[in-house]
């Protein structure tokens, strides 16, 4: 590494960069043959630039310092983030204040939040409220329990483990467009393998797309089939995490392998559940591209979520402003979620 | 059972203790087999679905090849054609967008991580919420911004009459921006995973030296951080190609020059008479073709992207 590095700068000509700090004996000491070279062991070069330092006049050391000089590299790319991300939630958030629907200007001159009393008075918004919250707890832990097992599976040192993680992790990588054309024709009525699977043990045919009773349970097992693969990996690097002397110690003592598992290991992955569950929440609740690929803009009864119902008031029925007032309902569960889980990162000193 | 498979069980001392439940192999090998069969389901059937006719689909089981007879790789074509303009106008968007994320979120962790000022983890905290975001309180605010306020295609209207360059590119550039600035946090986390890990000693000789941080970084930074580039370019490149939502809601309609491939596709066979299976699941593989060569060829990137 050290090499790459040295070599990379000895055929620099120094040129680059230059203008960003003051002309400095450290540029000397830069372009001196003997400094070229980069030292790890405060060298001379090293100690030239220390005293110097102090030489400077605070503007220099200002425009020296680690803050300024770092402003070029990350201010850009917060600029272009805090704008599309940030500042486009609050706009969002002062357009569902507003009367905004149809074609036309908004209108930012009568301000309330009259959508939000509609909001509350909406059943099919507590429907699609109920829905979400019944698809986020169980995907999440349909996803954890599956992924968890693989990766357990995985860890036991088999052979060909590279190529079964591909396999499980596969469905992962493909679009929900593409995933809910071959669910479609899995749940299909007349055609379809699940229920030929049902007819084999002689129950059946049922409308898994159809029934409001089973859709969001045949929407939550496709997409278990899609997103366990993420929670295999997350969890399989935890596992490869956790020291074998461990696993040794627990064989001393006696242990099976089920209660090595369950007393030892399993809360050792408590990390790795955390990050898991934010990621698979978060995604329950923004859910929209599968569901949009199967029923277009109306999922059926029983399968509308809060991510559906606010594309389809804003871009279907051009409710603008009651649309932003349920994506202002989607964000806040999506802060609650998110900011406890950045505060324990925090304090656990994972940032 | 043999042990040897993978390159960290030399260092892996768990290999002893498993040796000894080979007993159990069968029953393991059988589970992973079955579990295969499950991934793999409903895709394989998929596949063989695609290339039957109508008969076929009717006679024999999904999951079965059909006869010599029954097959037929009409839809492919079709849904080959439906589809290539879709492939085009994603290449177009997801390319460039992923290029931009990645040298994004490069530099936005390197000012975050390998310099040392307080507040850079709030700073970076925005970065990491940001990745969560649900993108529905976005959108709204998203398609006003670039249809009412910007306008690209009236304000480039002088560029369509140049050769190669028509409306549609107008859209094109939008869903860039887009995708780059949505893509820039968890690219900034990739690279930040990595960047804590490098070697200090090496970086503060460095600046000790005297060498500015934008020294540093081209010189010592991107070299070491080209494996994490390739991680986060096929990572990327699978989410912002999969990528529906901002389609759906910044192109709006399936027959609007601009439109992605996703788009295309959730829109394919549907007539009257009911859903075309086998030319959707033709469709399915067709728009998928790029992510799963990528996710074949990839697949150690992908999964080491998917860890953060």
């Amino acid at each position: 590494m050290r090499s790459r590095a040295r070599h990379a700068r000895s055929d620099d000509g120094g040129c680059d960069g230059r203008a960003d700090r003051p002309a400095s004996l450290a540029d000397a000491a830069e372009n001196s043959p003997d400094a070229s070279a980069l030292r790890s062991d405060g060298g001379v070069a090293g100690e030239t630039a220390i005293t110097d330092d102090y030489e400077r006049t605070r503007l220099q050391r200002w425009r020296d310092s680690d803050f300024v000089q770092s402003v070029p590299f990350w201010l850009p790319p917060f600029l272009l983030m805090g704008f599309f991300v940030y500042a486009a939630i609050g706009w969002n958030f002062l357009i569902s204040l507003t009367e905004y629907s149809g074609f036309g200007d908004i209108d930012y001159s009568t301000i309330g939040l009259h959508n939000y009393v509609e909001l509350v008075a909406d059943a099919g918004f507590w429907a699609a409220t109920r829905n979400t919250l019944v698809l986020l707890v169980a995907f999440t832990l349909a996803c954890l329990v599956l992924g968890l097992s693989l990766a357990i599976l995985l860890d036991r040192k088999i052979r060909f483990e590279r190529t079964f993680r591909t396999i499980y992790l596969l469905p992962f990588a493909l679009s929900f467009i593409v995933t809910a054309q071959f669910w479609m024709w899995m749940y299909n009525f007349d055609f379809g393998i699940i229920n030929g699977l049902f007819g084999l043990v002689g129950l059946g045919p049922y409308s898994w797309l159809g029934s409001p009773r089973l859709v969001l349970g045949s929407v939550i097992f496709a997409l278990m089939w899609q997103f366990s693969g993420y929670t295999m990996v997350v969890y399989l690097a935890a596992l490869r995490a956790i020291p074998g002397d461990q696993y040794e110690a627990a064989r001393v003592d006696g242990a099976n392998t089920l209660k090595l598992y369950w007393r030892v290991i399993i809360p050792q992955l408590k990390p790795a559940t955390v990050s898991a569950s934010v990621v698979l929440v978060l995604f329950a609740l923004k859910a929209f591209d599968f569901l949009y690929a199967i029923w277009g803009f109306r999922p059926r009864r029983g399968a509308d979520i809060l991510a559906t119902k606010m594309v389809r008031e804003a871009f279907q029925r051009q409710e603008w402003a009651y649309g932003a007032s349920i994506a202002i309902v989607l964000f806040i569960l999506s802060l609650a979620i998110i900011a406890p889980y950045l505060y324990q990162q925090y304090t656990q000193g994972n940032l | 059972m043999s042990t040897d498979t993978h390159s960290s069980t030399d260092t892996d001392p768990t290999s002893s203790w498993i040796d000894r439940v080979s007993a159990s192999d069968v029953g393991l090998y059988a589970l992973l087999l079955g579990l295969v069969a499950f991934y793999l389901t409903p895709i394989q059937t998929g596949l063989v679905t695609s290339i039957k006719t109508s008969q076929a689909l009717r006679e024999t089981l999904p999951f079965l090849p059909p006869g010599a007879a029954g097959i037929t790789f009409e839809k492919w074509q079709v849904a080959f054609e439906a589809l290539s303009s879709g492939m085009i106008n994603s290449m177009l968007f997801t390319i460039p967008s992923t290029i931009l994320c990645a040298v994004f979120g490069s530099m936005a962790a390197y000012g975050l991580t390998l310099a040392n000022w307080r507040g850079q983890v709030l700073v970076f905290a925005t970065f990491i919420a940001g990745i969560f975001i649900p993108y529905q309180a976005v959108i709204i605010p998203l398609s006003e911004f670039w249809t009412v306020w910007v306008n690209l295609d009236g304000r480039l209207a002088f560029l369509w009459g140049l050769p190669l360059l028509a409306e549609k590119h107008a859209t094109i550039i939008e869903l860039i921006i887009t995708h780059t600035a949505y893509g820039i946090p968890i690219c900034t986390v990739l690279f930040r995973a990595q960047y804590q890990t490098m070697s200090w000693e090496m970086i503060e000789a460095a600046r000790l030296d005297g060498a500015s941080m934008w020294r540093v970084y081209r010189r010592i930074v991107l070299p070491l951080s080209i494996p994490m580039f390739a991680v986060v370019f096929i990572f990327q490149f699978t989410q912002i190609w999969n990528e529906f939502l901002f389609s759906l809601t910044l192109i709006r309609s399936v027959s609007d020059p601009a439109a992605s491939v996703t788009l295309i596709l959730s829109g394919l066979g549907e007539a009257m008479e009911g859903v075309d299976f086998p030319l959707r699941m033709a469709g399915a593989f067709v728009a998928a073709l790029p992510t799963l060569i990528v996710y074949v060829l990839f697949a150690d990137e992908f999964a080491e992207g998917v860890k953060v």
